[in-house]
This record gives structure tokens, sequence and C-alpha cells, in this order.
């Protein structure tokens, strides 16, 4: 856990999370994530071997949470007129994008 | 009509509570119109100087207030918040108002539905007046995060109301509203409500519907109210509790009348206190208006004992993988396609999500992006996430024993009173320190409320947080009540 973040480490997650960097905002971001990383580095004090991974609470027993899932039926939803009048770019039906392939 | 009581040299002015607004609609002595344009009026005046709206949504209070009015000539049954002004912090969405939270690349958008929680409200009669401004994402523990500017804290301008429900919390200690929603991930609704002297409340996670917020860390986020006294915020957690189809997290448990509830004297309750909330970070004039909260529930006859929580210390390290990860996901939604922002010029696709997205978010908001990314990427998810996912398992599970022998747990919300705009800007891990009490009942999922515990010799309002286990909220609040009859 004590891997260093390198300038090659933030490009490829620059790519995973379609974020762009600027060479200027690189240095800072990388000073940034190291010191956090560091301080994160405190949980290696701990023995978690065979600790069961939580990732939601509700499986922690009875807490309240949903008992059973829904019922698997068709339920109205929003009209797509509503919905496409807050696109960017449409033509109604579609939303528009720039084009995926160059050839 | 609007103003009480208003502290000279600061925005402080204290709301009527909702039982006297109520009796003063049922009687016809006050129209809701009449109210609706005074909280109007008022926040025109005030909201230039403390930035705690970001828009408004007058025609649908006013529509509102004219069915109270009506209702109220009639002299038909009112809905249990008939003619309430509140406030909505803006990552919940309401149809057809700008929804921002905070944030440039959500410029432009007019969600086509409401927030099941803002939907609940309105059927229950309540006026809602606006959007409050937020940290972006609600990313924040100071509200300086915002791309629309910093809250100012009504208590004195020169400091943030704290993050990231600064303005919910800024807007009922100033009188902008009678009571607000806020969302709390990490301590959002807890610490804003501490440094601005109001009652705020983190529900146990599921018991309020995240239908139509933002999603920040989903298994992290719930939608808190937040109010000038316990009763009120109380009244307001029944209203917009309860199970939702549209949110498979939400809990199909009962929903009680927690303002009755709260009624109920603490006197024969058990309360813990945990050494581990009192360490050396602890600002001592904070630990001292705390350690007075104590002794006045020992006088109200609660049995007061200590609690041990060791894991608290790995709380913060815990918070920022399991949130940063689940806010990672959660983002990548927003890419200019479908609405929002879109960066102009691109001439690929993959080049419009990449600007969209640089030219659309904040600095900390990246920052958690970037940290998240890297957490979950190929290599480092057994390190860092399923790392924190067990110690998130051993910090709950802690909880649970210690509610097994007390009902409530009391602490500091914030280890400090609010600072100085700016003071911790440059530095995200200072930042981060200020949720060190707050993030681990987030974990946990277990509920709890901030409620004003005294000043400092500054006159800046301490917090007390009191927490109680899944479901519990009503011994939270009775608990909550004692502290605020104290008037410590």
């Amino acid at each position: 856990m004590l891997a260093k973040v390198t300038e090659k480490d933030m490009e490829r997650v620059a790519e995973l999370a379609h974020l762009e960097l600027a060479p200027e905002e690189t240095g800072r971001m990388l000073r940034d994530l190291n010191a956090i990383l560091d301080y994160v580095a405190e949980l290696n004090e701990l023995d978690t071997m065979g600790v069961v991974p939580l990732a939601q609470v509700s499986e922690l027993g009875d807490v309240g949470g949903p008992s059973a899932p829904r019922a698997d039926r068709l339920e109205p939803s929003l009209k797509r007129d509503a919905v496409m009048t807050q696109a960017p770019e449409s033509d109604r039906s579609f939303f528009k994008v720039p084009k995926v392939i160059d050839r | 009509m609007a103003t009480e009581t208003q502290t000279a040299g600061s925005f402080v002015a204290k709301p009527k509570t909702f039982g006297e607004l109520r009796a003063e609609i049922a009687a016809r002595r006050v129209k809701a119109s009449d109210l609706a344009a005074s909280y109007y009026q008022r926040i025109e005046k005030i909201n230039p100087q403390l930035n705690v709206y970001l828009s408004l949504t007058k025609d649908r209070a006013l529509a509102q207030a004219a069915r109270v009015d009506d209702l109220a000539t009639k002299g038909d049954p009112l809905p249990p918040l008939a003619g309430i002004p509140v406030g909505i912090k803006d990552v919940l969405i309401m149809r057809g108002a700008p929804a921002t939270a905070g944030s440039k690349i959500l410029q432009g958008y007019q969600p086509p539905y409401d927030c099941t929680a803002v939907a609940r409200l309105e059927a229950a009669g309540a006026m809602l007046l606006g959007k409050l401004n937020c940290d972006e994402f609600a990313m924040g523990s100071s509200n300086e995060n915002s791309v629309y500017g910093p809250v100012r804290n009504p208590v004195d301008p020169e400091r943030v109301p704290g993050g990231s429900s600064g303005g919910s919390a800024a807007a009922v200690a100033a009188n902008l509203a009678v009571a607000t929603l806020g969302t709390d991930t990490g301590g959002s609704v807890r610490q804003p409500a501490s440094f601005c002297g109001v009652v705020g409340v983190l529900p146990t996670y599921g018991r309020v519907s995240r239908y139509g917020l933002i999603a920040f860390a989903s298994s992290l986020d719930r939608i808190g109210p937040l109010a000038a006294n316990v009763r009120d915020a109380a009244s307001m957690l029944s209203i917009i509790a309860g199970h939702d189809p549209k949110d498979a997290t939400s809990s199909p448990a009962p929903v009680e009348d927690y303002a009755a509830a709260s009624d109920k004297p603490a006197a024969g309750l058990r309360i813990g206190v945990p050494a581990e909330y009192f360490d050396e970070g602890l600002d001592p004039e904070v630990g001292a208006g705390i350690e007075k909260g104590i002794e006045a529930l020992k006088a109200a006859g609660c049995q007061v004992k200590p609690v041990s929580l060791p894991h608290t210390r790995y709380a913060v390290p815990t918070y920022y993988l399991v949130a940063t990860a689940e806010a990672s996901a959660n983002l990548a939604r927003f890419d200019g396609v479908r609405y929002g922002y879109r960066s102009p010029n691109s001439a690929t696709l993959s080049d419009m999500y990449s600007h969209s997205r640089d030219e659309g978010f904040g600095a900390e908001v990246k920052r958690r992006i970037f940290l998240g990314t890297y957490a979950l990427s190929a290599g480092y998810y057994d390190a860092y996430y399923l790392k924190a996912q067990q110690v998130r398992r051993l910090l709950a599970e802690e909880f649970l024993r210690a509610f097994a022998e007390v009902d409530a747990i009391v602490t500091p919300t914030s280890p400090f009173p609010a600072f100085k705009l700016g003071e911790r800007a440059d530095d995200p891990l200072a930042m981060y320190l200020a949720d060190i009490y707050t993030v681990t009942a987030s974990l946990a999922g277990i509920c709890g409320v901030s409620v004003p515990c005294g000043a400092t010799s500054a006159g800046l309002p301490v917090g007390m947080q009191i927490l109680a286990s899944h479901l519990r909220e009503s011994t939270a609040f009775r608990v909550g009540r004692a502290i605020e009859e104290a008037k410590i």
C-alpha cells in the first residue's frame, strides 16, 4: 500500500476516468494524491485477515434494510420528450454526439 | 414578519416554530402567501451577503401558499407542514427548477422529475422557497468548493458555514427558511449544523429515499432535515421517511411520529461517552461545551458511562477510500451526452467526454475522482478499496457492540468551531480531518443528530453529536431535547 503514484499512473487513471489534466495541474494532483495515500496507509496497521468486507450496511443484519426485491413489473417512466429537452444536442428522438469512428 | 429576533453584528435570526406558524395560519392571523412574500423579501435583502440561495422557486411556493390559504379560509384541516417555508439543498432535484449540485457540469439542467423527499414535503403542505448552495457534488467541509462561490456563516460572515450543506444550515440560522433539507455523506448535515448553531439530522441509512438525490457515494448518502429546534427537525423527518419503491435501499420499517417521541424525557437513558472523540485534536472550548452538555444530561436523569470505540482513528482514511471509489463510479454519468454542460469544439466522442468533464468539474471533484479511480484500478483494488470495506465492518460492528451497552453516544460534532474562509482551502488532508467525528456514523449506517451545545468565547456555536443505533432516531431526538432544554 506504500506505492507512490507516478506521472505514468496519473495518465492511466486520467484515461480510465475520462479526465484531462493540464501540465500545470499534474504536479499539484500528484502531490495531493500521494499525501492522501500516505495517510490512508494507516489502515495497514490493522490486521483484517478473514474480515468480510462491508459494502452496504444492510449486510449487517437486522438494521431495517429492504426485506425483498420488488416485483419485476413494467412501470411507466418519464416521457421521452421531457428527457430529450435536457440534451445538449438531440433530434428529439436520439442524443447527438460527435462522430465515433474516424474514417 | 419573517424576522423574530436578529442579533446585532451578525445575520442570525430565529425562525418561528412549526407549531407557532401552524397556529397562526390555521387561525388566519397570517396568510401563507404573505409569509412566503416576507421570506422572499428577506432573501432578496440578505442573500447577496451570504450567498445561501442559488435559485428561487417562487411560482411553486406561491402556488402552494394559495392552496394553503384556500384550505385555511374554508376551515378545512391543514396538512402537517401547511405553509412552512423550506429550502432545498441543490443536490436534490425539483421538476423544472435548475439543479446545479454546485457544479458547472450541470449548467442549464432542469430535471423533469421531483426528488421523493422534496415531493413528500410539498405534499405535506410545505412551501418550497428555492435551491440552496453547497459544495460541488456535496464534496467539501466548508462550502468553498461551490462553483457559485462560498456561503458565508450568518454568525460571522468571515467564517465558513461548514459543508457540504452549508447553504441549508446558513438558511435556517439566518431565518431565510424555517427549515431545510440537506444531505450527509460523511457529516455534511451535522457539521454545518454545528458551525451555524442549528439542528441537523442524520437519519439511519435507508430511512429516507435517495430518489432524486444527485449521487455522491451511494452506500453513504442520506437526506436529512435541518431546523432551528429538535422537535421541528423530528417532525420533518416523519414526513420524508419511509419506503419508496423508487429506491431499492429504502427501508420498509414503519415510520414513527418522531416529534411526539422526542417529547418523552431523556431520564433513564444510558449515554455513552467515547474517549476517542476527546483526543488532543479537540479544541478545548468545544470540549468544554460538550462537557457542560454531558453534565446537563446527568442532571436530566441520564446514566452516563464511558464506551470504547478504538477503531475511530481509522474512520477518515476508510471513509475517503470508500466515498471516492463510489464517487468515481457515480460521476461517470456526467459526460456531456444527455444533460448539462457539453464542451464545444470536440472533434470526437472521446474528446467530448474528457473536455466536458475537464471543463465541468472543479478541483476537489477531480481529486476525488482520481483517488477513487486509482483505488479501484487493477492492482490496487485489494490494497485500498477492499481493505477499506473490511475496516468499515470493524467500525460498524464496534458501534453495534457499544449500543448493546448504551442507548446513545454523545461526542463533539466537529473538533473545532467554524473556521475562516480560505484557512483550510489549500490543504485537502486538513479539510478531510474536519470530518473526523462524523464519518464513523456514516460508515456504520447509524443515525444521529447535531444539536447546539453552547458557544466559544468568540461566540461561535458548538454542536453536540448524539448517535443512536439503526432506526433509533427517537432516542437521539429525546437526548437532543434534553440538551436543548438545558440552554447551555
